[in-house]
């Protein structure tokens, strides 16, 4: 053993340095426990585009299917639900849905849709993610005189119209999403997938 | 023989040393009240929970698939699974009934003050793993509650902006809550999350032995010392006094736990929620959601909010706050018993507030519902500023120098 004066300095300077050294290192560690949290491989490649066959759909009625396991809707609306649905521009926070990442360019429109009688919407709110429920019908009890049918989310009340508009004073901040999907033929849609057009 | 045996470990571990320091030698004040069981009785239930726990690991599937299946098949076939999975889901409430009694004991009594501070600030961080225990719990039945429970959660991180939405893709490892979720989750409440608790747990009680017990009249014991023996005056061993008090305690509470657990283990509905009876559908979203019981005050707050930003950070906010506790109430008198009439008043609207929000939050949303979440979020909040401002110069009663009895 040296019998030497310590030398604090270098002493501290090499303290500091080792744990500098170390933190480094231990950040690059924890690099792969982070990043084996994201999506695996499998997870990205699951969702596949789903076929819809929608010729046996009448006026009114919600189709629920599976797409990337979140419920998307198919809705048909009538001549009067898309006459009403300017009426409530007024109380909508995004009525010409200028928010780009909420639908494809070619359902941002007035009926948000590439055919109007046709709505396609991911059934997730934009709030906290629960799924809302369909209240087609016009001025119920729970929902004031001034509504004309659209969904209701059970989970925190957001409210959207039936072209999936948020209204305003609800807490959902933005329009229910239009996934990217076309027409294959007349009455079938593909969900999934913007066929060129987009 | 047996002395011989303790000399002999004593000479290699510090057994007799820590009995001692912990218990036969750490001197609480004599006049605790029914108010200072509640943290023996969390010990015991995180004792309770860690046993049965790892016996439901043995027949439960961290699957998707299997899931909901594996735990109908704990209920109807494992022998007594029935009973082991009823304390496990008894024991999450009790957790959650004992830590309220405790902390409102803390903030009754001033235990977070000077020179208590980390103890209060270990202790919540023990409620908030916790509460991430008991959240994560909840998801692995695999039920619909347990779905979307875990959907509204986990999106609540989607609010903040910028890295939001990557935040909730990281956590859930999937685009939406899916059997890597859950397969992680199982991860995080059988073996992180405990081990973080049982670490806190440790950390609050070493430091709470290290500047000693407060008590109902918040005066320090160690300010009167015996001059020969260096035991406070009005300290009392913790070990028999203090154990045998305490197993009072636990023979009441073991009454009650098993009284919930064989007659009523869904609490009509609050301890196990009905719709978490159904297995889990990701199209449909139950009619009506609201969260287990312990979490609905801030759920309450969250509803109130009609803003997706601003709501959320008033539920974290909400949480939050509590952190400061030591920093916001600047008043040196810690108990109740001494204080101005305006703390007694403040603190009384803040349990209504509590308990006002979290009847609302299991309510289907209307308006009276919303206004009445709206009006007790403001006097929740409204707590923590009246407090700042009035306990600086507050108008207290004088303090014994002694314990009462």
């Amino acid at each position: 053993m040296s019998t030497d004066a310590v030398d604090k300095d270098k002493r501290r300077f090499l303290t500091l340095a080792t744990s500098v050294v170390g933190a480094v290192g231990a950040g690059f560690v924890a690099v792969p426990f982070l990043a084996s949290w994201m999506p695996s491989e499998r997870a990205k490649n699951a969702g596949a585009p789903v076929e819809v066959d929608i010729s046996k759909m009448v006026e009114g009625q919600l189709v629920t299917v599976e797409w990337q396991s979140k419920p998307v809707w198919i809705l048909k609306r009538s001549k009067e639900t898309l006459d009403n649905l300017p009426k409530n521009d007024d109380r909508l926070r995004d009525p010409h849905s200028e928010n780009t990442n909420q639908q494809p360019p070619y359902a941002q429109n007035e009926d948000r849709s590439r055919k109007p009688e046709i709505s396609v919407l991911v059934g997730i709110c934009t709030h906290l993610g629960c799924s809302p429920t369909y209240r087609p019908d016009i001025a119920p009890a729970d929902l004031g005189d001034d509504w004309l049918g659209g969904f209701f989310c059970p989970c925190h009340s957001s409210r959207f119209d039936l072209a999936g508009r948020v209204f305003q004073g609800v807490p959902a901040p933005s329009n229910l999403v239009v996934p990217s999907h076309y027409y294959v033929t007349d009455t079938r849609i593909l969900i999934g997938e913007d066929g060129g057009a987009a | 023989m047996g002395k011989n045996l303790l000399a002999w470990i004593d000479d290699r571990f510090p057994l007799t040393k820590l009995w001692n320091e912990h218990l036969a030698e750490y001197y609480a004040p004599k006049n605790f009240n029914f108010w200072y069981f509640f943290g023996s009785l969390a010990l015991l239930v995180l004792v309770i929970q860690i046993i049965s726990g790892i016996f439901l690991t043995m027949h439960y599937k961290p699957d998707a698939a299997e899931a909901f299946a594996s735990v109908e098949y704990i209920m109807r076939d494992v022998p007594y699974g029935w009973l082991i999975r009823y304390i496990h889901s008894t024991g999450a409430t009790a957790f959650f009934i004992v830590v309220y009694l405790h902390m409102l004991r803390g903030l009754m009594y001033g235990s977070y003050k000077k020179p208590r501070e980390l103890i209060w600030l270990f202790g919540m961080f023990i409620y908030l793993a916790l509460m991430a225990e008991a959240f994560m719990g909840y998801l692995l039945p695999w039920g619909q509650m347990s779905y979307w429970g875990a959907q509204v959660i986990i999106s609540l991180f989607g609010a903040i902006p910028v890295v939001g939405d990557d935040l909730t893709l990281w956590i859930r490892g999937d685009f939406v809550i899916s059997d890597a979720t859950l397969n992680r989750f199982f991860a995080l409440h059988v073996i992180a999350v405990p081990l973080v608790l049982v670490f806190l747990v440790v950390a609050h009680i070493i430091a709470l032995h290290e500047v000693g017990s407060n008590n109902p009249d918040g005066v320090e014991i160690k300010k009167h010392k015996d001059p020969v023996t260096h035991i406070p005056l009005d300290g009392i061993p913790f070990h028999p006094y203090y154990t045998v008090k305490d197993i009072a305690g636990v023979v009441v509470f073991l009454f009650f736990f098993a009284t919930i657990m064989f007659y009523f283990p869904d609490g009509g509905g609050y301890f196990l929620e009905h719709a978490n009876f159904i297995a889990s559908d990701p199209l449909k979203t139950p009619e009506h959601i609201a969260p287990v019981w312990y979490f609905t005050p801030f759920y309450a707050i969250l509803r109130a909010v009609p803003d997706k930003l601003m709501g959320v950070g008033a539920m974290f906010a909400a949480i939050g706050l509590l952190f400061f506790m030591p920093w916001i109430d600047r008043c040196k008198v810690k108990s109740i018993r001494y204080r101005s009439g305006i703390y007694k008043a403040n603190l009384a609207a803040f349990v209504v507030s509590f308990v006002v929000l979290g009847w609302a939050a299991m309510q289907p949303v209307n308006e009276v519902i919303t206004m009445t979440s709206r009006v007790f979020s403001v006097i929740y909040f409204g707590f923590f500023i009246v407090l700042y401002i009035t306990s600086k110069n507050e108008a207290t009663k004088p303090v014994p120098d002694r314990v009462t009895q």
